[in-house]
């Protein structure tokens, strides 16, 4: 087996993934750092990302306005102290960016430029048209290449995290050129893998985004936090799932029902379209509920009208916006509305960490997506997760590069044999087990329609437990999957497989805290428990593994300066 | 109801099987609103799980699905089956590249010369982030942006002849990256960057095709980058030759 090592070993090279490489890289000349990504790092998922990226950088911003719409938003479960730590980088982080050249857009003086977006309250959303997540992983990207310090292991998908001696001591990873497990060791090793929105049928996440570091993190031990808590973004295209952007609403957008009325004057009069977004999915299903939608071959959905801003304005700041209407569903928003409904679109959920990147498993770090610091809580602003992935990026790549340079080497032997084990456990699982009589897709889209039937915008006990259920069923089936493919060369569908297995635990993860969450909070949204309860919930739910499915402990929630009240807009 | 359906003849590429590349024709159900990508993941899932390709953001901007279709490069996830049926869809891998197993082609020689041409901010001195943004005014964002639109899918190597004759080519994508780069009034990396672009593989082996720009899927008109790269070139040849210090005294 070849082993590789490396001081810090980060899994993921997207957004999170990268700014840690870029922090590890300055921190210091002395450390090895591997980006060990499934895909090439340009294909992450945060290149699908549209709007902006919050900071409190405009005239009439502060960091307590920042901080307060962000701990609103969360319907009070974010953690304050991680509030105030992320608010604290968010303008250095763009600022940094920028150096770094980043497109964003200016003013005409040529300082960055900011933009309206929803449940913040002034102008606080740095953008690049609506190419930021593209243009800020270009970037991120591209910088990185001058870091001789930082090699990449691409197409190269993470199986295990190989502990020892109760530290997590390296990965190990099939590359995908000849299907091969190689040993990377390191001192450190960062999750960034993003979330898991395609255990949902109905989402905007890309085919990658399989929550691969959250089941890695949970199989080792480690829990998963506040998993219940799925963003629902209000405005999809019906069918694909393609997302259109809320910087189209925050340049001015309309929201109408099939009377074409401005509905939200019935559910948030204060905000409108500019509300959060877990408050506008819960009214675009209850106008669907009520009738007052538009039918469609892929589901009913309501319009989202940018056709008043004009096309001057919307090829300026809502280009892709355009070029996906037009692509996706042959209609051009500067004349007509835009079919949209409420899609899938973030886990506020992750693996636990501190401020830091730190995970209770010595060794193991996690950010971005993957990560819960927490400070989403129960629902996370647009805008906010972009610069999640830079702050929270830097922190635990710094984090992880002091720890390692105060490590000291470490046996790879032991290590090693973890990794042949895993071998060993590949081939006989998947590569030369005898036929099965399952196939990957039918678990696949059986676990998609479980999970948006049990766990979509609106739950209820009865919906969540048939979902528990039907979760526990599929990973019974799943004993019995079976390849067609058992090629070493580029094997795909051993990827999907291993995939699979990622995504039916996260799922469960996410079945059974919102089982057990019996209140309503942020994207939570019990009809059987309408209200938030903060004497019972006012805490952070955690999911460890157990051979019977996961154990659900709680957490408290760190209260610095703003206490829990209602949330009102 | 009898469901319409739409042949697919894929390329297959099994080292393990077969020394050779063949095509596998499958049939799978048609409608108006299909993508090439949406057939691919029929065949993977229902039919054949062994086909081997790449995709992800299925909204035509990670770059992951560029294959050859009926003979032009395109990226599969934004090409509808209606332009082509009821005839039936050819699905190749990207020409110009080796091929690692069926669609998937080898991207190594375009990461290498992707970080070849410095892709990044060079400056003499950086300043530090305390003290604030470079301002650039959106004029001088203007200047480049369409140059940093390039998503990497490569379709414009697959088009350009230059490129499938000479493999040392640079290439459209990378060197309308570095005039992204040497068009950005905060770099200050342009000689550094002529030592990449200005040889005989880089900006001068281009004999303008122009095919490149055409099969662009974002727009980034990379020959036009190489042409005024050109421009820029020889301009500051000839005004080194005539004035050797550039005016300064």
């Amino acid at each position: 087996m070849q082993t590789f090592a490396h001081d810090i070993v980060i899994v993921g090279g997207g957004g999170a993934g990268l700014r840690a490489a870029i922090a590890a890289a300055e921190t210091s000349d002395a450390l090895s750092i591997a980006v060990v990504s499934k895909v090439y790092p340009m294909r992450s998922h945060t290149v699908s990302a549209e709007g902006g990226a919050a900071a409190a950088m405009g005239p009439d911003d502060s960091f307590d306005l920042h901080a307060f719409d962000t701990i609103r938003g969360s319907d009070f479960l974010a953690d304050q102290e991680a509030v105030e730590a992320f608010v604290a980088d968010c303008p250095s982080e763009i600022i940094q960016l920028e150096h770094w050249g980043c497109p964003w857009n200016r003013e005409p003086d040529g300082r960055i430029a900011v933009r309206t977006f929803g449940g913040m309250s002034v102008n606080r959303t740095v953008f690049a048209a609506d190419k930021t997540g593209f243009h800020m992983l270009h970037t991120l990207f591209q910088t990185s290449l001058k870091y001789e310090s930082i090699v990449r292991y691409d197409e190269f998908f993470v199986t295990k995290l190989l502990v020892e001696d109760g530290r997590c001591a390296g990965v190990a990873a099939i590359d995908l050129r000849d299907s091969e497990v190689r040993c990377i060791t390191a001192k450190a090793v960062i999750l960034c893998t993003g979330g898991a929105g395609r255990i949902f049928s109905f989402t905007t996440n890309g085919a990658i985004k399989t929550g691969d570091g959250m089941a890695l993190a949970y199989r080792a031990g480690v829990p998963l936090k506040d998993m219940e808590f799925v963003q629902y973004h209000p405005t999809g295209l019906p069918g694909t799932g393609i997302l259109m952007t809320e910087a189209s609403r925050g340049e001015g957008g309309y929201l109408t029902n099939r009377e074409g009325k401005r509905f939200l004057e019935e559910y948030i009069p204060s905000k409108m379209e500019l509300g959060p977004r877990d408050i506008l999915s819960r009214a675009i299903m209850q106008e669907i509920e009520k009738g007052r939608a538009f039918d469609g071959p892929y589901g009913q959905y309501v319009h989202l009208d940018v056709s008043h801003l004009g096309e001057k304005l919307i090829d300026e700041k809502l280009p892709f916006v355009r070029e996906l209407a037009r692509n996706f569903v042959g209609i051009d928003p500067v004349h007509e509305p835009i079919p949209v409904r409420p899609v899938v679109h973030y886990m506020m959920g992750g693996i636990d960490t501190d401020l830091a990147g730190r995970t209770r498993l010595p060794g193991l770090y996690a950010a971005g997506e993957a990560a819960c610091v927490s400070m989403n809580g129960a629902n996370r602003l647009g805008s906010n997760s972009l610069s999640e992935c830079l702050v929270f990026g830097a922190r635990s790549g710094r984090q992880a590069a002091e720890d390692a340079l105060g490590a000291s080497q470490t046996d790879e032997r032991p290590v090693e044999k973890l990794a042949q084990a895993e071998q060993a456990r590949l081939v006989a699982t998947y590569l030369e087990k005898e036929r099965g009589r399952e196939r990957i897709s039918a678990i696949r889209r059986e676990l998609q329609a479980a999970m948006e039937r049990g766990a979509g915008v609106f739950r209820t006990e009865e919906s969540l437990k048939q979902a528990v259920e039907e979760v526990r069923e599929l990973r019974e089936r799943y004993r019995d999957v079976s390849l067609d493919d058992r090629d070493r060369a580029f094997n795909t569908e051993l990827v999907a497989a291993l995939e699979l297995e990622n995504m039916l635990d996260v799922a469960e993860t996410v079945v059974r805290s919102g089982l057990e969450r019996l209140e309503s909070r942020g994207s939570h949204t019990r009809r059987d428990h309408p209200d938030r309860d903060d004497e019972r919930f006012l805490k952070h739910s955690l999911a460890f593994t157990t051979p019977e499915g996961p154990r659900i402990e709680y957490g408290d929630v760190s209260i610095t300066r703003w206490p829990p009240a209602e949330r009102k807009y | 109801m009898s469901e319409e359906t739409i042949a697919m003849k894929v390329a297959r590429y099994r080292p393990e099987h077969a020394a050779e590349p063949y095509v596998d024709e499958y049939r799978v159900p048609y409608r108006e609103d299909m993508v090439v990508l949406d057939a691919l993941n029929q065949i993977k899932d229902e039919i054949d799980g062994s086909l081997a390709y790449r995709w992800s953001c299925r909204m035509g901007v990670c770059g992951s699905c560029g294959m050859m279709v009926n003979g032009k490069p395109r990226l599969t996830c934004s090409t509808f089956l209606r332009e082509f049926y009821p005839k039936p869809v050819v699905v190749e891998p990207l020409r110009h590249f080796p091929v690692i197993r069926d669609l998937v082609v080898d991207m190594t020689d375009f990461m290498e010369k992707l970080k070849e041409v410095k892709p990044w901010i060079i400056r003499k001195g950086e300043k530090p982030v305390e003290e604030g943004e470079y301002l650039q005014t959106p004029e001088e964002v203007d200047a480049y942006k369409q140059f940093s639109m390039c998503i990497n899918c490569m379709l414009c190597y697959s088009a350009c002849p230059v490129y499938g004759r000479d493999p040392e080519f640079l290439g459209p994508a990378v060197i309308a990256l570095g005039r992204r780069y040497n068009l950005d009034s905060r770099d200050q990396g342009q000689a550094e960057r002529r030592e990449v672009l200005g040889v005989d593989w880089g900006i001068w082996d281009c004999t303008f095709v122009g095919e490149c720009t055409v099969v662009c899927p974002k727009d980034v008109d990379p020959s036009a980058a190489i042409q005024r790269e050109k421009v820029a070139t020889t301009t500051e040849a000839m005004l080194s030759v005539m004035l050797p210090f550039k005016g300064r005294t």
